[in-house]
């Protein structure tokens, strides 16, 4: 991405973001992908979602084919998804420590990161692009160590976050490049249609876990985390306790994985019926969106993903407007923008 | 004050090697075992594999990244039966998505843990999976 900034001294008079250096047309390739083989391209808009994003393909296509997918692939895509969400805001505390001028944290982020790369790699075989959410399920069941090492992850991971907070959320510094930095107010960021930590960071009830439960989200206690600061220090804020409510989440279902089939009995050729089908779900970034516009034949007609980076992009200009240009990076780094997600 | 007594604690507490020292530690190094790393086709000690020749994975493919080369063989009853010639498979445009081993019915393609794939000339990337002279196992349909 390439941000082109109109500058009076150090104050910042617009920013216009030119995309497209990574595009690759996700959507038109999906066109002529059948319904098993589409899934995995999205592994690459959003990878450090990569789960949720097939996820939410996933979802699309059973809603389309009325295929109901056992308790268990529920439960396994709810953990994994969870795990993909912390990966996601670990990484993101690392590089947003880094923007800002501190190097340590990037480190310490992955090494907790690393661990759940490694539950992921047993499980699924790939450390990133996992095309792990099949329709009707997941492509293959649980490794038999997966309960123990992610036992074993929250019990470390839980005496590690509390580094987080000495190193960085505490930090004077820290704190002070952040607080009333990037103002968005809740009318903007409904208008701009942010979503997720972007827009919970000023007040706007927006998470599709609680909103419109999917997979196994409505048999979990979790509280939906608002700021109403709308600076960069309360999508800051959230970010770092959603990685806690993401922990419960995970606490409560790791003990409870349904014994059963973990992939629903389907064709061996999907076909959706004719019609329009929409779903969406909560990746780390905020609401993604699959829209499939079906003929009935193999392929979709068309595909349309909202992505939530894109949105959250749009609002970089009313936020940054006025304020100096060291003060950008902080906004860009608490929206934090995946830019193959926004070009896809 | 906070962070730095965290940072002068790793200072002085470093009794954990986290990083990795590749590619020093090839030889202990050990992948997990359903790691994605490149389409094989496992074959016994008598040359002989599983693959029907069904294309189902050329099928399930979603790059063509494998092409299914079929020839018919004549069984001792003299009846002609399909059989797999080549089983070609482009490495260039693997994504290691995992989807021709899933639709596979025979169990013949498996996923190998190998992941040092570069190569000076792009045409070795071009693989023939079935080994020369190799022929179908007794009692795989």
């Amino acid at each position: 991405m390439h941000l082109v900034i109109t500058l009076n001294g150090e104050t910042i008079k617009k920013v216009e973001p030119h995309l497209g250096f990574i595009h690759r047309s996700i959507e038109k390739m999906c066109e002529s992908l059948t319904y098993r083989q589409f899934i995995y391209v999205t592994s690459r808009m959003d990878y450090l979602s990569a789960h949720i994003n097939n996820q939410a393909c996933a979802l699309c296509v059973e809603k389309g084919m009325q295929i109901e997918v056992p308790e268990r692939a529920q439960v396994i895509r709810t953990i994994m998804a969870e795990l993909t969400r912390i990966a996601s805001h670990e990484l993101w505390w690392g590089a947003m420590a880094m923007d800002i001028g501190a190097f340590t944290p990037f480190f310490h982020a992955f090494r907790e990161r690393e661990k759940i790369n490694d539950i992921m790699e047993e499980t699924c075989g790939a450390r990133l692009t996992m095309n792990y959410m099949v329709p009707g399920g997941v492509m293959i069941d649980l490794h038999p160590d997966f309960q123990r090492k992610v036992k074993e992850f929250i019990t470390l991971f839980k005496l590690k976050i509390h580094e987080y907070d000495e190193l960085v959320t505490g930090n004077i510094i820290f704190r002070n490049r952040m607080k009333d930095v990037g103002f968005l107010s809740k009318e903007d960021a409904i208008s701009y249609g942010c979503s997720g930590p972007a827009a919970r960071g000023s007040g706007v009830s927006c998470d599709i876990r609680k909103l419109y439960p999917y997979d196994a989200y409505n048999k979990v206690q979790f509280e939906e985390v608002i700021e109403t600061a709308g600076d960069s220090l309360a999508r800051y804020m959230i970010r770092i306790k959603e990685m806690n409510q993401s922990v419960h989440i995970i606490e409560q279902l790791i003990d409870n994985i349904p014994e059963g089939d973990f992939q629903a009995k389907t064709k061996a050729v999907l076909k959706l019926p004719k019609g329009e089908f929409y779903t969406r779900v909560e990746t780390a970034r905020g609401e993604l969106g699959v829209y499939i516009v079906s003929e009935g034949a193999t392929t979709p007609y068309r595909i349309k993903f909202r992505s939530p980076g894109f949105s959250n992009l749009s609002a970089l200009d009313h936020m940054a407007r006025g304020s100096k240009l060291g003060d950008l990076v902080a906004m860009m780094g608490t929206l934090d923008l995946v830019i193959p997600d926004i070009d896809r | 004050m906070v962070g730095m007594r965290r940072t002068g604690y790793y200072f002085t507490h470093h009794k954990e090697i986290i990083t990795q020292e590749y590619p020093d530690n090839r030889d202990t190094l050990k992948l997990p075992e359903r790691f994605k790393g490149e389409v094989v086709m496992p074959h016994d000690e008598n040359n002989e594999h599983r693959c029907t020749g069904c294309t189902a994975c050329e099928l399930a493919c979603p790059n063509g990244t494998i092409k299914v080369v079929t020839k018919f063989d004549i069984t001792p009853e003299g009846k002609k039966k399909k059989a797999i010639d080549k089983l070609v498979y482009h490495l260039e445009l693997c994504t290691m998505c995992n989807l021709c081993i899933i639709a596979c019915p025979s169990d013949a393609i498996v996923m190998a843990q190998t992941f040092e794939h570069s190569v000076f000339d792009r045409a070795e990337l071009t693989k023939i999976l079935n080994n020369p002279g190799s022929k179908i196992m007794d009692g795989v349909e």
